[in-house]
């Protein structure tokens, strides 16, 4: 690991610095995260007064779940057009808003809102947008021949949920893809022009490929912002209905555990995310690292 | 600019144009629902154009709550959330500037296995291991506190991680200077190093406040009285009322109050945050 030629020496200093993080990572982090893994390979009743070993009936009983599989595939689902909306709209608002010369700042202003917009209260927004009875969106739907109520309709409360998260995440992703963008030097594209490369072609070209890096981070980013952070989303929204249709796994969790009471199930589901999770951290770290070369 | 071409740049602020539509426009509509008399909404679709019913409604929610979802006055609610955002924003980036001092800054006994017991928790977020840490939290008596508000939250890496890599890139040169005048460890961090990262301490509040004041599930779980209730979550109450439709311009108000103190920061220290954020997270 990196440090400095030039170090300080001391006792316990370096300690004392190190023990209130330290001390909060233990107790809420490591803690928690060990006793989820104990409790998955237990039974414990809805009173919490009694635990009984069953070492891995727990996992086989989540792995012979339907439903969790259901809920998997929802959260693919889920995560993959909330990554693909949000990054395809913020890369072409990027690109735009890069070629264009006056203006720039003034839209950049409007489209980092979204930024500190908590979940919660754009999953309401886009509610309020999509009532059946009232909603603006709803109605300009109907003008369309398109009946469109997430109380009833699966298809509809994912794409309530989808548009709400995408819509979220639009200003990160720009905010990226425009930093990314300005550090490409203005002599690739004109050595392109010069060559008779229109503009699509430039962006298709030479652009795209420069930008792989920014896209990759975000990728990871998106996904993990999907699949993780937009408990709130649904919970605000759709509370996973109707049905399980958009019941996605970080709010099964806490559905299992909280509504169900099933504490060694919950804990179970709490181990694989924490795999899940555990995945994408590796894949970032592999990717910071192999940037460094460049 | 490698070209001129009117037509495309046309072309490209009308798409712009479109852009800041589709970000606006939720936020106006409901804006506008929420200067509307409740009757006003209900009769059909919702006008696109503010009514006459601003100031009553929003002095009904900061005031006095909207008393048929059971939800505390707005105000306090707006309290508890700027408590816990410049809480979580505070205690985060001390904690961990401190820590990220010494780590880069000392050479000591473990320092590689605290380095990795830290850093492990990078992108963990409490979502996923939900059930235990309640559980802790429970345990440690602090249900229904700021304390457990704030504190588990603040159990993450990220902003240390963000210092550690500011640190690694500041000359090493500064510190011989420091040790050569005899400087000690604490003297140089407050007289040089502090003042260097000021623009990274203030780009990383703006994220941490934002981040503080948006959570949502942790405040869900650990607040079951009402005077604890921050604005985020307190929304979801009023949307989900009982056997009844909402009171949509009650609740509209309430969310744009929710989002105000947020967007407000963020426009107005757009440049740092900017920075802060491309800069830091790369």
């Amino acid at each position: 690991m990196q440090t400095k030629r030039v170090t300080f020496r001391h006792v316990w200093l370096p300690y004392l610095l190190c023990l209130p993080q330290l001390a909060v990572t233990l107790v809420f982090f490591i803690w928690p995260a060990a006793e989820a893994i104990i409790e998955s390979f237990y039974r414990t009743n809805a009173f919490g007064t009694s635990m009984q070993f069953v070492a891995f009936e727990n996992f086989q009983r989540l792995f012979n779940d339907p439903s969790y599989f259901a809920s998997m595939r929802v959260s693919v689902i889920f995560a993959v057009s909330t990554t693909v909306l949000a990054m395809t709209l913020s890369l072409l608002f990027a690109a735009v808003s890069d070629r264009i010369i006056r203006g720039t700042n003034a839209y950049r202003t409007f489209l980092i809102w979204p930024y500190a917009v908590a979940p919660a209260v754009a999953g309401v927004l886009w509610l309020f947008l999509f009532n059946p009875s009232i909603g603006i969106a709803t109605y300009a739907l109907e003008l369309l021949g398109i009946d469109f109520n997430a109380t009833i309709y699966p298809n509809s409360a994912m794409a309530l949920i989808i548009i709400a998260a995408a819509w979220k995440q639009i200003s990160y992703n720009f905010l990226f893809f425009l930093a990314g963008l300005q550090a490409i030097p203005n002599s690739v594209y004109e050595a392109a022009a010069i060559d008779g490369a229109g503009p699509v072609k430039r962006f298709f070209t030479i652009v795209l490929p420069l930008l792989s890096p920014t896209t990759f981070f975000l990728l990871v980013v998106n996904m993990v912002y999907a699949f993780f952070e937009t408990f709130a989303v649904i919970h605000a929204t759709t509370q996973g209905g109707p049905g399980q249709a958009t019941s996605i796994l970080v709010y099964r969790v806490w559905k299992d555990g909280f509504v169900g009471l099933d504490l060694g199930g919950s804990a179970a589901q709490s181990v694989v995310l924490m795999a899940l999770v555990a995945t994408f951290t590796v894949i970032q770290f592999r990717y910071i690292e192999r940037q460094v070369e460049y | 600019m490698v070209e001129n071409r009117r037509l495309l740049d046309i072309l490209g602020h009308i798409l712009m144009l479109f852009a800041v539509a589709l970000v606006v426009f939720p936020i106006w509509v409901a804006f506008v629902a929420s200067t509307q008399a409740s009757g006003a909404i209900m009769s059909g679709t919702v006008p696109l154009w503010p009514g006459d019913q601003l100031i009553q409604n929003y002095a009904t929610v900061l005031g006095k709550g909207v008393a048929a979802s059971g939800a505390p006055p707005i105000l306090l609610m707006l309290g508890n959330s700027l408590i816990m955002a410049i809480g979580i924003a505070v205690g985060k980036i001390t904690i961990s500037l401190i820590a990220a001092y010494a780590i880069v800054y000392f050479r000591f006994p473990f320092r590689t296995f605290i380095f990795w017991t830290i850093f492990i928790t990078l992108m963990l977020p409490v979502e996923v291991r939900i059930m235990p840490t309640f559980e802790v939290v429970a345990n440690l008596g602090l249900l229904n506190s700021y304390g457990g508000l704030i504190l588990p939250v603040i159990a993450s890496a990220t902003a240390t991680f963000l210092f550690r890599q500011f640190f690694m890139t500041v000359p090493e040169e500064l510190c011989e200077a420091a040790r050569i005048d005899g400087a000690g460890p604490l003297k140089f961090f407050w007289d040089i190093l502090l003042p260097l990262s000021r623009t990274n301490i203030a780009a990383l509040f703006v994220i941490m406040f934002i981040f503080g004041w948006n959570q949502y599930l942790w405040p869900l779980l650990v607040t079951s009285t009402e005077n604890l209730y921050t604005i985020v979550m307190g929304i979801q109450r009023l949307v989900t009322v009982a056997d009844a439709e909402p009171q949509w311009p009650l609740v509209m108000a309430t969310t744009i109050l929710a989002m105000l103190p947020p967007v407000l920061i963020i426009v107005v220290m757009q440049r740092l945050f900017v920075q802060g954020l491309v800069e830091t997270e790369k």
